[in-house]
Protein backbone atom coordinates (compact mmCIF):
# COMPACT_ATOMS: atom_id res chain seq x y z
CA UNK A 1 0.00 0.00 0.00
CA UNK A 2 2.97 2.30 -0.24
CA UNK A 3 3.88 3.07 -3.81
CA UNK A 4 3.79 6.49 -5.35
CA UNK A 5 1.44 5.54 -8.19
CA UNK A 6 -2.04 6.85 -7.71
CA UNK A 7 -4.95 4.46 -8.02
CA UNK A 8 -6.51 5.35 -11.29
CA UNK A 9 -7.40 3.41 -14.42
CA UNK A 10 -4.34 2.49 -16.44
CA UNK A 11 -1.84 3.35 -13.70
CA UNK A 12 -0.80 -0.30 -13.42
CA UNK A 13 -2.28 -0.64 -9.94
CA UNK A 14 -4.14 -3.87 -9.19
CA UNK A 15 -7.85 -3.71 -9.96
CA UNK A 16 -10.64 -5.20 -7.88
CA UNK A 17 -10.95 -8.67 -9.35
CA UNK A 18 -13.63 -10.41 -7.31
CA UNK A 19 -17.23 -10.40 -8.25
CA UNK A 20 -20.27 -12.37 -7.33
CA UNK A 21 -21.27 -15.34 -5.21
CA UNK A 22 -19.21 -17.88 -7.15
CA UNK A 23 -16.00 -16.05 -6.28
CA UNK A 24 -17.03 -15.89 -2.63
CA UNK A 25 -17.71 -19.64 -2.64
CA UNK A 26 -14.28 -20.39 -4.11
CA UNK A 27 -12.56 -18.17 -1.57
CA UNK A 28 -14.50 -19.67 1.31
CA UNK A 29 -13.78 -23.23 0.18
CA UNK A 30 -10.10 -22.47 -0.19
CA UNK A 31 -9.86 -20.89 3.25
CA UNK A 32 -11.58 -23.96 4.69
CA UNK A 33 -9.12 -26.25 2.90
CA UNK A 34 -6.16 -24.21 4.12
CA UNK A 35 -7.38 -24.12 7.70
CA UNK A 36 -8.09 -27.89 7.79
CA UNK A 37 -4.61 -28.62 6.44
CA UNK A 38 -3.10 -26.16 8.93
CA UNK A 39 -5.01 -27.91 11.71
CA UNK A 40 -3.75 -31.38 10.81
CA UNK A 41 -0.15 -30.24 10.37
CA UNK A 42 -0.07 -28.14 13.51
CA UNK A 43 -2.64 -29.07 16.09
CA UNK A 44 -4.44 -32.41 15.70
CA UNK A 45 -3.54 -35.15 18.20
CA UNK A 46 -1.93 -32.55 20.42
CA UNK A 47 -4.18 -30.03 22.12
CA UNK A 48 -7.25 -31.57 20.46
CA UNK A 49 -7.79 -34.71 18.41
CA UNK A 50 -10.40 -35.74 15.87
CA UNK A 51 -9.23 -39.37 15.81
CA UNK A 52 -9.35 -39.88 19.57
CA UNK A 53 -6.28 -41.21 21.30
CA UNK A 54 -4.35 -42.05 18.13
CA UNK A 55 -0.93 -40.40 17.66
CA UNK A 56 0.07 -41.46 14.14
CA UNK A 57 -0.29 -38.05 12.49
CA UNK A 58 1.36 -36.36 15.44
CA UNK A 59 4.35 -38.70 15.45
CA UNK A 60 4.72 -38.79 11.67
CA UNK A 61 5.00 -35.02 11.26
CA UNK A 62 6.53 -34.56 14.72
CA UNK A 63 9.69 -32.75 13.57
CA UNK A 64 7.81 -30.49 11.16
CA UNK A 65 5.36 -29.50 13.87
CA UNK A 66 8.11 -28.45 16.24
CA UNK A 67 10.06 -26.71 13.51
CA UNK A 68 7.10 -24.76 12.12
CA UNK A 69 6.57 -23.23 15.54
CA UNK A 70 3.54 -25.12 16.81
CA UNK A 71 3.35 -26.15 20.48
CA UNK A 72 3.98 -29.89 20.77
CA UNK A 73 3.80 -32.47 23.60
CA UNK B 1 -10.03 -15.17 -11.92
CA UNK B 2 -9.98 -16.17 -8.25
CA UNK B 3 -9.40 -19.81 -9.18
CA UNK B 4 -6.20 -19.01 -11.07
CA UNK B 5 -4.94 -17.09 -8.06
CA UNK B 6 -5.73 -19.94 -5.67
CA UNK B 7 -4.08 -22.60 -7.83
CA UNK B 8 -0.97 -20.46 -8.34
CA UNK B 9 -0.83 -19.67 -4.63
CA UNK B 10 -0.92 -23.36 -3.76
CA UNK B 11 1.80 -24.16 -6.31
CA UNK B 12 3.98 -21.37 -4.94
CA UNK B 13 3.29 -22.69 -1.43
CA UNK B 14 4.27 -26.24 -2.39
CA UNK B 15 7.53 -24.99 -3.89
CA UNK B 16 8.23 -22.82 -0.83
CA UNK B 17 7.50 -25.82 1.40
CA UNK B 18 9.90 -27.95 -0.62
CA UNK B 19 12.70 -25.39 -0.27
CA UNK B 20 11.99 -24.97 3.46
CA UNK B 21 12.10 -28.77 3.81
CA UNK B 22 15.53 -28.97 2.14
CA UNK B 23 16.75 -26.25 4.50
CA UNK B 24 15.22 -28.01 7.51
CA UNK B 25 16.68 -31.36 6.52
CA UNK B 26 20.19 -29.86 6.48
CA UNK B 27 20.04 -27.35 9.33
CA UNK B 28 17.20 -28.30 11.68
CA UNK B 29 17.70 -32.03 12.07
CA UNK B 30 21.02 -31.78 14.01
CA UNK B 31 19.60 -29.57 16.80
CA UNK B 32 16.37 -31.63 16.85
CA UNK B 33 18.45 -34.78 17.34
CA UNK B 34 20.50 -33.02 20.06
CA UNK B 35 17.26 -32.10 21.82
CA UNK B 36 15.94 -35.67 21.62
CA UNK B 37 19.26 -37.02 22.95
CA UNK B 38 19.06 -34.53 25.80
CA UNK B 39 15.52 -35.70 26.57
CA UNK B 40 16.63 -39.35 26.57
CA UNK B 41 19.51 -38.66 28.95
CA UNK B 42 17.28 -36.64 31.20
CA UNK B 43 14.64 -39.38 31.35
CA UNK B 44 17.37 -41.86 32.32
CA UNK B 45 18.65 -39.59 35.09
CA UNK B 46 15.08 -39.07 36.28
CA UNK B 47 14.37 -42.80 36.43
CA UNK B 48 17.57 -43.34 38.45
CA UNK B 49 16.37 -40.68 40.91
CA UNK B 50 12.93 -42.30 41.03
CA UNK B 51 14.48 -45.72 41.68
CA UNK B 52 16.59 -44.31 44.52
CA UNK B 53 13.46 -42.76 46.01
CA UNK B 54 11.60 -46.09 45.65
CA UNK B 55 9.09 -44.77 43.12
CA UNK B 56 7.72 -46.98 40.33
CA UNK B 57 9.54 -46.53 37.02
CA UNK B 58 7.69 -44.44 34.42
CA UNK B 59 6.79 -46.59 31.42
CA UNK B 60 8.31 -45.69 28.06
CA UNK B 61 5.85 -44.96 25.25
CA UNK B 62 6.79 -46.59 21.98
CA UNK B 63 6.82 -44.25 18.98
CA UNK B 64 5.00 -45.62 15.92
CA UNK B 65 7.60 -44.05 13.60
CA UNK B 66 11.39 -44.27 13.77
CA UNK B 67 13.55 -41.16 14.05
CA UNK B 68 14.75 -41.76 10.49
CA UNK B 69 11.16 -41.56 9.18
CA UNK B 70 10.27 -38.56 11.35
CA UNK B 71 13.35 -36.67 10.23
CA UNK B 72 12.93 -37.31 6.49
CA UNK B 73 9.52 -38.26 5.04
CA UNK B 74 7.57 -36.96 8.04
CA UNK B 75 9.43 -33.67 8.06
CA UNK B 76 8.95 -33.28 4.30
CA UNK B 77 5.24 -34.14 4.26
CA UNK B 78 4.59 -31.82 7.22
CA UNK B 79 6.43 -28.80 5.84
CA UNK B 80 5.17 -29.18 2.26
CA UNK B 81 1.57 -29.64 3.48
CA UNK B 82 2.02 -26.52 5.58
CA UNK B 83 3.36 -24.71 2.50
CA UNK B 84 0.32 -25.74 0.43
CA UNK B 85 -2.04 -24.59 3.21
CA UNK B 86 -0.25 -21.26 3.46
CA UNK B 87 -0.21 -20.91 -0.33
CA UNK B 88 -3.97 -21.48 -0.47
CA UNK B 89 -4.62 -18.83 2.18
CA UNK B 90 -2.13 -16.56 0.44
CA UNK B 91 -3.97 -16.86 -2.88
CA UNK B 92 -7.22 -15.86 -1.18
CA UNK B 93 -5.55 -12.96 0.64
CA UNK B 94 -4.00 -11.73 -2.61
CA UNK B 95 -7.30 -11.91 -4.49
CA UNK B 96 -8.98 -9.95 -1.71
CA UNK B 97 -6.17 -7.40 -1.53
CA UNK B 98 -6.29 -6.63 -5.26
CA UNK B 99 -7.75 -3.18 -5.74
CA UNK B 100 -8.48 -2.75 -2.03
CA UNK B 101 -5.05 -1.74 -0.79
CA UNK B 102 -4.36 1.47 -2.67
CA UNK B 103 -2.22 1.98 -5.74
CA UNK B 104 0.03 -1.03 -5.45
CA UNK B 105 1.16 -2.80 -8.62
CA UNK B 106 0.77 -6.60 -8.90
CA UNK B 107 4.35 -7.63 -8.10
CA UNK B 108 4.95 -5.40 -5.06
CA UNK B 109 1.52 -6.46 -3.77
CA UNK B 110 2.60 -10.12 -4.00
CA UNK B 111 5.59 -9.39 -1.77
CA UNK B 112 3.55 -7.31 0.68
CA UNK B 113 0.91 -10.04 1.09
CA UNK B 114 3.69 -12.61 1.64
CA UNK B 115 5.28 -10.35 4.26
CA UNK B 116 1.89 -10.05 5.95
CA UNK B 117 1.49 -13.83 5.99
CA UNK B 118 4.97 -14.33 7.44
CA UNK B 119 4.27 -11.78 10.18
CA UNK B 120 0.71 -12.79 11.08
CA UNK B 121 0.97 -16.56 10.80
CA UNK B 122 4.44 -17.02 12.21
CA UNK B 123 6.71 -14.20 13.34
CA UNK B 124 4.37 -12.20 15.60
CA UNK B 125 3.07 -15.32 17.42
CA UNK B 126 6.71 -16.49 17.63
CA UNK B 127 7.69 -13.31 19.51
CA UNK B 128 5.37 -14.29 22.35
CA UNK B 129 5.42 -18.09 22.06
CA UNK B 130 8.61 -19.07 20.19
CA UNK B 131 9.13 -22.41 18.47
CA UNK B 132 10.46 -25.07 20.83
CA UNK B 133 12.54 -28.14 20.04
CA UNK B 134 11.56 -31.56 21.43
CA UNK B 135 12.21 -31.84 25.22
CA UNK B 136 11.15 -28.22 25.76
CA UNK B 137 7.51 -28.16 26.82
CA UNK B 138 5.41 -29.66 29.56
CA UNK B 139 2.94 -32.17 28.09
CA UNK B 140 0.41 -31.31 30.80
CA UNK B 141 0.06 -27.79 29.40
CA UNK B 142 -0.36 -28.70 25.71
CA UNK B 143 -4.01 -27.61 25.72
CA UNK B 144 -3.21 -24.18 27.15
CA UNK B 145 -0.20 -23.74 24.92
CA UNK B 146 -2.12 -24.75 21.80
CA UNK B 147 -4.94 -22.38 22.65
CA UNK B 148 -2.63 -19.46 23.46
CA UNK B 149 -0.62 -19.96 20.27
CA UNK B 150 -3.72 -20.05 18.08
CA UNK B 151 -5.08 -17.02 19.91
CA UNK B 152 -1.86 -15.18 19.12
CA UNK B 153 -2.13 -16.21 15.44
CA UNK B 154 -5.76 -15.08 15.29
CA UNK B 155 -5.06 -11.76 16.97
CA UNK B 156 -2.11 -11.12 14.65
CA UNK B 157 -4.25 -11.73 11.54
CA UNK B 158 -7.06 -9.48 12.78
CA UNK B 159 -4.69 -6.69 13.84
CA UNK B 160 -2.74 -6.68 10.56
CA UNK B 161 -5.92 -6.69 8.44
CA UNK B 162 -7.31 -3.89 10.59
CA UNK B 163 -3.98 -2.08 10.21
CA UNK B 164 -4.26 -2.18 6.40
CA UNK B 165 -7.80 -0.85 6.60
CA UNK B 166 -6.70 1.84 9.06
CA UNK B 167 -3.84 2.88 6.79
CA UNK B 168 -6.30 3.32 3.91
CA UNK B 169 -8.42 5.56 6.07
CA UNK B 170 -5.43 7.70 7.06
CA UNK B 171 -4.07 8.03 3.52
CA UNK B 172 -6.18 10.97 2.27
CA UNK B 173 -5.12 13.00 5.27
CA UNK B 174 -1.45 12.06 5.79
CA UNK B 175 -0.31 10.66 2.44
CA UNK B 176 0.80 7.11 1.70
CA UNK B 177 4.15 7.19 3.52
CA UNK B 178 2.96 8.66 6.82
CA UNK B 179 -0.32 6.73 6.76
CA UNK B 180 1.58 3.43 6.34
CA UNK B 181 3.94 4.27 9.20
CA UNK B 182 1.11 5.37 11.49
CA UNK B 183 -0.87 2.20 10.75
CA UNK B 184 2.22 0.06 11.41
CA UNK B 185 2.79 1.87 14.70
CA UNK B 186 -0.83 1.31 15.72
CA UNK B 187 -0.48 -2.42 14.93
CA UNK B 188 2.73 -2.63 16.99
CA UNK B 189 1.11 -0.92 19.99
CA UNK B 190 -2.01 -3.13 19.93
CA UNK B 191 0.05 -6.32 19.50
CA UNK B 192 2.44 -5.23 22.25
CA UNK B 193 -0.45 -4.75 24.67
CA UNK B 194 -1.90 -8.16 23.76
CA UNK B 195 1.47 -9.80 24.36
CA UNK B 196 1.78 -8.07 27.73
CA UNK B 197 -1.67 -9.28 28.78
CA UNK B 198 -1.28 -12.92 27.69
CA UNK B 199 0.53 -15.19 30.17
CA UNK B 200 4.03 -16.50 29.58
CA UNK B 201 4.19 -20.29 29.35
CA UNK B 202 6.07 -20.55 32.65
CA UNK B 203 3.21 -18.74 34.38
CA UNK B 204 0.66 -21.44 33.55
CA UNK B 205 -0.72 -22.92 36.80
CA UNK B 206 0.57 -26.46 36.11
CA UNK B 207 4.12 -25.12 35.66
CA UNK B 208 4.03 -22.85 38.72
CA UNK B 209 2.86 -25.79 40.87
CA UNK B 210 5.68 -27.97 39.62
CA UNK B 211 8.61 -25.59 39.23
CA UNK B 212 7.73 -22.23 40.81
CA UNK B 213 7.85 -18.92 38.96
CA UNK B 214 9.73 -19.03 35.66
CA UNK B 215 9.22 -17.34 32.32
CA UNK B 216 9.28 -20.43 30.11
CA UNK B 217 9.02 -24.23 30.09
CA UNK B 218 12.67 -24.75 29.13
CA UNK B 219 13.90 -27.64 31.32
CA UNK B 220 15.88 -26.56 34.39
CA UNK B 221 18.76 -28.61 35.79
CA UNK B 222 17.64 -31.86 37.41
CA UNK B 223 18.64 -32.07 41.06
CA UNK B 224 18.70 -34.95 43.55
CA UNK B 225 17.07 -34.64 47.02
CA UNK B 226 20.28 -33.03 48.35
CA UNK B 227 20.01 -30.30 45.72
CA UNK B 228 23.01 -31.43 43.67
CA UNK B 229 22.67 -31.09 39.91
CA UNK B 230 22.56 -34.59 38.40
CA UNK B 231 21.59 -33.52 34.88
CA UNK B 232 22.09 -30.07 33.28
CA UNK B 233 19.36 -27.71 32.09
CA UNK B 234 18.48 -27.61 28.41
CA UNK B 235 21.53 -26.47 26.35
CA UNK B 236 21.09 -22.79 25.40
CA UNK B 237 23.00 -23.12 22.13
CA UNK B 238 20.71 -25.90 20.88
CA UNK B 239 17.65 -23.81 21.75
CA UNK B 240 19.02 -20.76 19.94
CA UNK B 241 20.06 -22.73 16.85
CA UNK B 242 16.68 -24.41 16.62
CA UNK B 243 14.79 -21.13 16.87
CA UNK B 244 17.05 -19.29 14.44
CA UNK B 245 16.62 -22.02 11.84
CA UNK B 246 12.89 -22.13 12.47
CA UNK B 247 12.63 -18.41 11.64
CA UNK B 248 14.90 -18.87 8.62
CA UNK B 249 12.78 -21.74 7.26
CA UNK B 250 9.58 -19.70 7.51
CA UNK B 251 11.34 -16.75 5.87
CA UNK B 252 12.37 -19.05 3.00
CA UNK B 253 8.82 -20.38 2.70
CA UNK B 254 7.14 -16.97 2.58
CA UNK B 255 9.80 -15.36 0.42
CA UNK B 256 9.41 -18.20 -2.10
CA UNK B 257 5.64 -17.78 -2.13
CA UNK B 258 5.92 -14.03 -2.73
CA UNK B 259 8.64 -14.23 -5.35
CA UNK B 260 7.03 -17.11 -7.29
CA UNK B 261 3.58 -15.62 -7.16
CA UNK B 262 4.62 -12.09 -8.20
CA UNK B 263 5.31 -12.72 -11.91
CA UNK B 264 2.37 -15.16 -12.16
CA UNK B 265 -0.02 -12.59 -10.72
CA UNK B 266 1.29 -9.86 -12.96
CA UNK B 267 0.76 -11.99 -16.05
CA UNK B 268 -2.77 -12.90 -14.93
CA UNK B 269 -3.75 -9.34 -14.13
CA UNK B 270 -2.27 -7.71 -17.21
CA UNK B 271 -3.64 -10.31 -19.64
CA UNK B 272 -6.96 -10.13 -17.79
CA UNK B 273 -7.25 -6.37 -18.19
CA UNK B 274 -6.17 -6.59 -21.83
CA UNK B 275 -9.01 -9.01 -22.56
CA UNK B 276 -11.70 -7.17 -20.63
CA UNK B 277 -13.27 -3.81 -21.36
CA UNK B 278 -11.13 -0.67 -21.10
CA UNK B 279 -10.17 -0.31 -17.44
CA UNK B 280 -12.18 2.84 -16.71
CA UNK B 281 -14.36 0.63 -14.50
CA UNK B 282 -12.10 -1.06 -11.91
CA UNK B 283 -14.52 -3.91 -11.19
CA UNK B 284 -14.07 -6.72 -13.71
CA UNK B 285 -15.72 -10.10 -13.42
CA UNK B 286 -13.53 -12.91 -12.05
Amino acid sequence: MSTSTFHRAGSGATPVILDGARAALWLFGTVLFGVVLYYFVGIDQGATSVFGNDTHIHEFIHDARHFLGFPCH
Amino acid sequence: MERQFIVRGMLAGALGGLLAFVFARIFAEPPIQDAIDYEGGRDEAQSLLDQAAGLPAAHEHADPFSRAIQGSVGLGVGIIAFGIAMGALYGVAYALACGRTGGVRPRPLALLVAAGGFLALYLIPFLKYPANPPAVGNHETIRDRGGLYLLMVGVSIVVLVAGVWFGQRLKPRFGTWSASLLAALACAVVLGVVMLLLPSLGELPANVREHGQHATETPLPLTDPQGRVVYPGFPADTLFEFRLYSVAAQAILWASIGLCFAPLAERLLTSGSARSRPTAEPATAG
